[in-house]
């Protein structure tokens, strides 16, 4: 029962606000509300999991493979346990941020769908509801981007449609040629059906098939254009959660079909997913260093940064998937902080050009500093959570002989601590030319609201950065069940192979 | 039949790729409804085509064999709803964006892609 509560609760209360249409205000504390309860949720669910091993509920009672089946296992609970953390964050954030006129156009009945479809990817055990579900997150977050209708937003989100739904095409007709192949749709029953399918050249074509839909939901290289046109258009609050939430679940889904289904012919798919995966680190980090704008910059960041999760894929060895499990719950936390703070910079200083800004630390110290523990952290300098994160898969890469990856790897941190300072020079330590007007004044409760968020993440950081050991063992431990396919698949099917 | 089929999903997905490539608003849109036609074409051509058996079961409660495969419609079904609201919206984002910046031509939609 618990399995379906963080789908249906956001479902639900995005109707409840449908219901009230009109009174926006009230929109803001059932959006409070739900995020709230999405949280304790969520915070149940990976305790269940963590104690009792996978959770399973199959819908209207059919036998699993023919039903769709929920499975909550670690990797799922643990990705609904940071939407819920993230979502409790941008909803605070959202309410001293997001103007009236979005409210009044139904932003947070969006938001509230929008985490429907990301936990509903998360949790569904059946690949072709995770294509249903990834409608549902597309379709909410077109929207959500286009919410306000200024010119930048529309391009942004025309080219943002385009290539999500050439990748929503693809994955449909991966999804189709699978179900050809093996007969079955339950992502347990394929894994079975797969692996009894001696080393067939058809499933290596299929993979691929996937590998690109995903690869562009995920922004990987060369399929990443859509994300730096659009990821900076929007109000601050909607890039957040973009930026910490949509591309994750292209990688979590990266992570769960190349882990549970298609391990026939590692040597080729998951090279081919290393090679990629130093190419967009690459591209990601040269792509900052040459921008100029605040979230342009951390936008390139994102796909540099997907690249060192993809890359623990690409190894496949138990410390690296355990690296890239433990880099996904750094990476979220840490991206959508910082873009929570461009939102802050840019209502104190009216700007989101770096040449714009200036003298910020002089006159908000507390901004400098909460920027600091973000961007420090994601380029890995210790003791934040960034370190240990790379430390685990360059470690993991040391332990495989794959040093060209590996030196890459430290290559692109470097450059990001680069243009993490790029950031701080030009925003926050060089003088201010006092020429912006755009300035707001606050009130003290927005005050309050708009920084809550940002110290409650950085805190989340810190805790991650120096308490690291509990972290890294359920990574650890997530990491063995993505390896031992065999759990997934007798929580599923209940059958013992 | 599947020949056939094969030829219009092949046909189906060049257009629809040749159109994505294009620069004008409205033929993108065509061609995105086309790579979605072409996919669920695809989905049914892989699932078997059988003809004229549908999976009914008979009053004696036997199924003829070879029986067509009902999974593979019922995707596409699916796929077509999500597919018709997608491209719905897809149209609206479209035209809306059309009366913003007066073109039609997406090699005027640079200013997010611009450095500065």
């Amino acid at each position: 029962m618990i399995l379906t509560l963080p789908i249906i609760l956001p479902f639900f209360f995005a109707i409840v606000m449908m219901l009230f249409w009109k009174n926006y205000k009230a929109h803001r504390i059932i959006n409070l509300i739900s995020s709230f309860a999405l949280l304790v949720i969520a915070v149940s669910l990976f305790i269940m999991t963590n104690n009792y091993g996978i959770q399973t509920l199959t819908i209207g009672n059919y036998i699993a493979p023919f039903g769709i089946t929920l499975v909550s296992d670690l990797l799922s609970s643990i990705m609904v346990l940071i939407t819920s953390v993230i979502a409790f964050g941008t909803s605070i954030y959202s309410l001293s941020t997001i103007d009236s006129e979005n409210e009044k156009f139904g932003y947070y009945p969006l938001l509230q769908v929008l985490l429907m479809g990301i936990n509903g990817a998360f949790l569904t055990g059946d690949i072709f509801n995770l294509y249903v579900w990834f409608e549902v997150m597309l379709i909410s977050s077109f929207v959500l981007l286009a919410l306000g209708g200024k010119r930048q937003q529309l391009e942004g989100a025309i080219k943002y449609v385009t290539l999500n739904l050439l990748s929503s095409a693809l994955f449909l007709a991966g999804v189709g040629i699978l179900y050809g192949l093996a007969g079955t749709l339950n992502m347990a029953d394929l894994s079975l059906k797969l692996s009894s399918i001696p080393k067939s050249e058809l499933t290596t074509i299929v993979s691929i098939l996937f590998l690109v839909a995903f690869g562009i939901k995920s922004a990987m290289f060369p399929l990443f254009f859509w994300l730096p046109a659009s990821y900076h258009t929007p109000p601050a609050a909607v890039s957040a959660i973009f930026a910490g939430l949509l591309t994750k679940v292209g990688v979590y889904s990266l992570l769960r079909v190349f882990t549970l289904i298609f391990v026939n012919n590692i040597e080729f798919t998951h090279t081919i997913i290393l090679i990629l995966s130093g190419l967009t680190m690459l591209t990601g980090v040269f792509g900052a260093a040459s921008q100029m704008e605040f979230r342009r910059i951390l936008s390139f960041h994102i796909i540099s940064q997907i690249g060192y999760m993809t890359m623990g894929l690409g190894l496949f060895t138990k410390l690296a998937i355990t690296g890239t499990v433990f880099y996904i719950i750094h990476h979220i936390i840490v991206k959508t902080n910082l873009f929570f703070i461009s939102g802050v910079v840019q209502k104190y200083s009216g700007s989101y050009k770096l040449k714009d800004l200036g003298g910020l630390y002089k006159i908000y110290p507390l901004i400098g500093l909460l920027f600091l523990i973000p961007a420090l952290s994601l380029a890995g300098i210790p003791p934040l959570s960034g370190f240990w994160a790379k430390f685990l898969v360059i470690k993991a890469g040391i332990d495989v002989d794959q040093f060209l990856i590996v030196a890459v790897a430290l290559f692109v941190s470097l450059l990001t601590l680069f243009s993490m300072i790029k950031i701080w020079n030009e925003a926050f330590w060089k003088d201010a030319d006092n020429t912006n007007q755009n300035k707001e004044k606050l009130t003290l409760v927005n005050t309050v609201l708009l920084f809550l968020p940002i110290i409650l993440l950085a805190l989340i950081t810190i805790t991650i950065g120096l308490n690291v050991e509990p972290f890294l063992n359920i990574a650890e431990k997530t990491a063995d069940q993505l390896l031992n396919k065999n759990q997934y698949i007798e929580a599923v099917l209940g059958i013992v192979k | 039949m599947d020949f056939l089929l094969v030829l219009i999903i092949g046909l189906l997905y060049t257009a629809g790729l040749y159109l994505l490539m294009r620069k004008s608003f409205v033929k993108v849109i065509i061609g995105l409804i086309l790579l979605g036609h072409a996919a669920n074409l695809l989905i049914f051509l892989v699932g078997r085509t059988t003809k004229g058996n549908p999976a009914f079961i008979s009053s004696n409660g036997l199924i003829q064999e070879p029986f067509a495969d009902p999974l593979p419609q019922a995707l596409i079904l699916t796929a077509i709803v999500i597919g018709f609201g997608v491209q719905a919206f897809a149209i609206v984002l479209f035209k809306r964006t059309y009366q913003s910046i007066n073109s039609d031509d997406l090699d005027d939609m640079n200013t997010t892609d611009s450095m500065d």
